[in-house]
């Protein structure tokens, strides 16, 4: 323990000496992967993994690499913000992926445009009414499925003390039912133009960037971000103090499932079609996001920004992998071992903390 | 009668089977400190749950600053002036002082329901004003509570009641896990309680202290109150008698 230094009443409170934030560490993480795969491509592939080697192209960085990486992870980065402030909480929520799946289906059906080149649409699931609505409509039905399926998984935690790794494992094989009876086996595709936009381009990166920055400032600035934090570390006093933890952990996986609804509306309009299989294992690819940036699965510790750098490296691991050449199952494995990894990591930590 | 703070009437709680207080009456004049004291098991935590709302008694009223009173939050309790200092802390580790200090009744900036804004600054000031109350050096407010020792936890525990107006503290062995000189520390915080006219209930086992600070003795034995004490009137080993059982009080004969 640090000398104490005696101040106004023996107290001192200076800002500098505040303890060294965990996501410095995973920002030199990040880092280091990085300029190992720069290292690795220059020496065995003779390639640049970060910088540009095209000669028609005016530019220092491999701007179509960097773009990628920041786009592939950024519908998953939404689903793992609202993952974060569960795992704060205290909590696990393993019906991300299969929202996903359910809320693309749901949202897609209300998106339907009236005619495909000309011709009638095959795919309207519903009359005639159903067609050409308003973008709106399928954004609110699709928002509103998370809605619902965060509200029973957190109603379920609060209310009837299942465990929320039982509860969300519940939900996780429900939604998934829920999008193939939805789907009857077929893909539904057409969206109207206004759906299209939603996910076009670069806009699952501003939508991610825009939400990163919110949940930044509701954790950091607000009451039920403290309340996180507090019901994470230490659930029975936080009910002593009088904080109503079943109210908010019903909040909690509401706004993860809207989120998660969310990341589906954008990917069913950035693929232009939504299929039942949509977003397997992305509930695990977000917790993994999650523990990478140096979150607690215990609870109470973790933040957006380590969340948000956790995403990073796992883009730059996954792009860095097919830079490499190396078959998509070896991808799978090393992301199995990062996740382990890093949660012992956080038990190692914990241990050495716990020693004093 | 309207020197007395609180009074207890034939207050009960059964864990199913467990009859962890039965028909205590206690009573607690305005600007007194009382001990409670009694063997591990005796139910004095319990006593103390039921008047600070973490539970419900099964039977029996509470009557406090005049009213009849069942909470049932804690919050409830607090919002009725009554502050406590639990046997188990109720701290989150992950916490820094001030959030733990506001723990459930933050200030804000402007309120938005959840999301609230907090109001950081004004929370930091009024935690270093509590703090200088106690007296205590603590590193750096602004780090998690988890490093730190546990005369450090214990003042941040006791901050929170001297952090906002209560018209009854409760100690729940406020130094059991303390070293001497963390002890006095607490001590002297109990003793400015005292000149502030502020009554306490103090849960200790520590004789030496309970006869420095206190009015009056209670003790428990197997969840009832075997003996009403004046300090002047007794002693150490005349309390010990009651809490091994020994000796029961005259007006308890026949309770235990
Ligand atoms: N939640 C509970 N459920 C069942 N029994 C309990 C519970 N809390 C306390 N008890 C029992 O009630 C009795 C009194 O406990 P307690 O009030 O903690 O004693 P003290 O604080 O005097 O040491 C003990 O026998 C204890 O085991
Ligand atoms: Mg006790």
């Amino acid at each position: 323990m640090a000398p104490t230094s005696p101040g106004i009443g023996g107290l001192t409170y200076d800002p500098a000496k505040k303890a060294r934030p965990p996501e410095l560490n995973v920002l030199l993480a990040l880092v280091l992967i990085t300029v190992a795969f720069e290292l690795i491509g220059r020496v065995f592939l003779g390639d640049s993994f970060l910088f540009n080697t095209r000669e028609n192209v005016d530019s220092i960085f491999n701007w179509q690499r960097l773009n990628i990486i920041i786009l592939q992870v950024s519908i998953v980065g939404i689903i793992a913000l609202g993952v974060t402030q569960v795992i704060i909480s205290g909590g696990i929520d393993l019906s991300s992926g299969s929202i996903v799946g359910a809320t693309a289906m749901i949202a897609m059906s209300f998106a339907q445009t009236a005619l495909v080149n000309g011709n009638p649409n095959p795919k309207a699931i519903f009359g005639d009414w159903a067609m050409d609505l308003p973008v709106m409509i399928p954004v609110l039905v699709g928002l509103g499925c998370g809605l619902v399926a965060g509200f029973v998984n957190g109603a379920l935690i609060a209310y009837t003390r299942i465990p929320p790794f039982i509860a969300t494992l519940g939900m996780m094989v429900f939604a998934r039912g829920m999008s193939r009876w939805w789907s009857n086996g077929n893909p539904v595709s057409f969206p109207t133009e206004g759906y299209a936009t939603i996910g076009k381009g670069m806009m699952p990166v501003v939508i991610f960037v825009s939400l990163a920055i919110l949940f930044h400032l509701i954790l950091n600035h607000t009451k039920y971000g403290k309340h996180c934090y507090a019901v994470g570390s230490n659930e029975q006093a936080s009910r002593m103090s009088g904080i109503k933890v079943n109210n908010h952990k019903v909040l909690v996986y509401t706004i993860a499932g809207m989120l998660a609804a969310l990341a589906a509306v954008v990917l069913s309009s950035k693929n232009l079609t939504a299929q039942a299989g949509m977003g397997v294992m992305y509930e695990l690819d977000a917790i993994a996001m999650a523990v990478i940036g140096g979150i607690s699965l215990q609870g109470g510790r973790g933040s957006i920004l380590g969340t948000v750098l956790g995403a990073l490296i796992f883009g730059v691991i996954i792009s860095g992998f097919t830079f490499l050449r190396l078959d998509a199952y070896y991808q799978e494995m090393v992301k199995g071992l990062i996740i382990v990894g890093a949660v012992v990591l956080d038990q190692w930590r914990q241990q050495k903390r716990g020693r004093g | 009668m309207t020197d007395i703070i609180l009074e207890t009437r034939g207050l009960t709680k059964h864990y199913g089977g467990v009859h962890a207080l039965s028909d205590a009456n206690f009573v607690l004049h305005k600007g007194e400190h009382v001990a409670i004291m009694g063997d591990n098991g005796a139910g004095k935590s319990t006593f103390v749950r039921q008047l600070t709302g973490v539970e419900q008694p099964t039977r029996g009223k509470i009557i406090f600053d005049g009213a009849e009173h069942l909470f049932a939050s804690p919050i409830e309790a607090r919002e009725a002036g009554i502050e406590t200092v639990f046997q188990n802390l109720a701290l989150a580790d992950d916490l820094d002082v001030p959030s733990n200090l506001f723990l459930g009744r933050e200030k804000f900036l402007f309120k938005l329901g959840p999301f609230s804004i907090l109001d950081k600054k004004a929370m930091r000031e009024a935690t270093i004003a509590a703090l200088e109350k106690t007296a205590v050096k603590i590193p750096n407010l602004m780090n998690t509570i988890r490093n730190m020792s546990g005369g450090q936890r214990q003042c941040v525990a006791i901050a929170r009641t001297a952090a906002f107006k209560s018209k009854l503290v409760i100690m729940d062995e406020p130094t059991a896990a303390l070293g001497v000189q963390e002890t006095a520390q607490v001590e002297n915080i109990i003793r400015t309680l005292k000149e502030a006219g502020e009554p306490l209930i103090l849960i200790s086992h520590n004789m030496r202290q309970v006869f420095d600070l206190v009015d009056r003795v209670v003790v428990f034995r197997r969840g009832r109150i075997v003996a009403n004490l004046r300090k002047e009137e007794t002693n150490g080993q005349d309390v010990v008698s009651y809490i091994t059982g020994a000796k029961t009080g005259s007006e308890y004969e026949g309770a235990a």
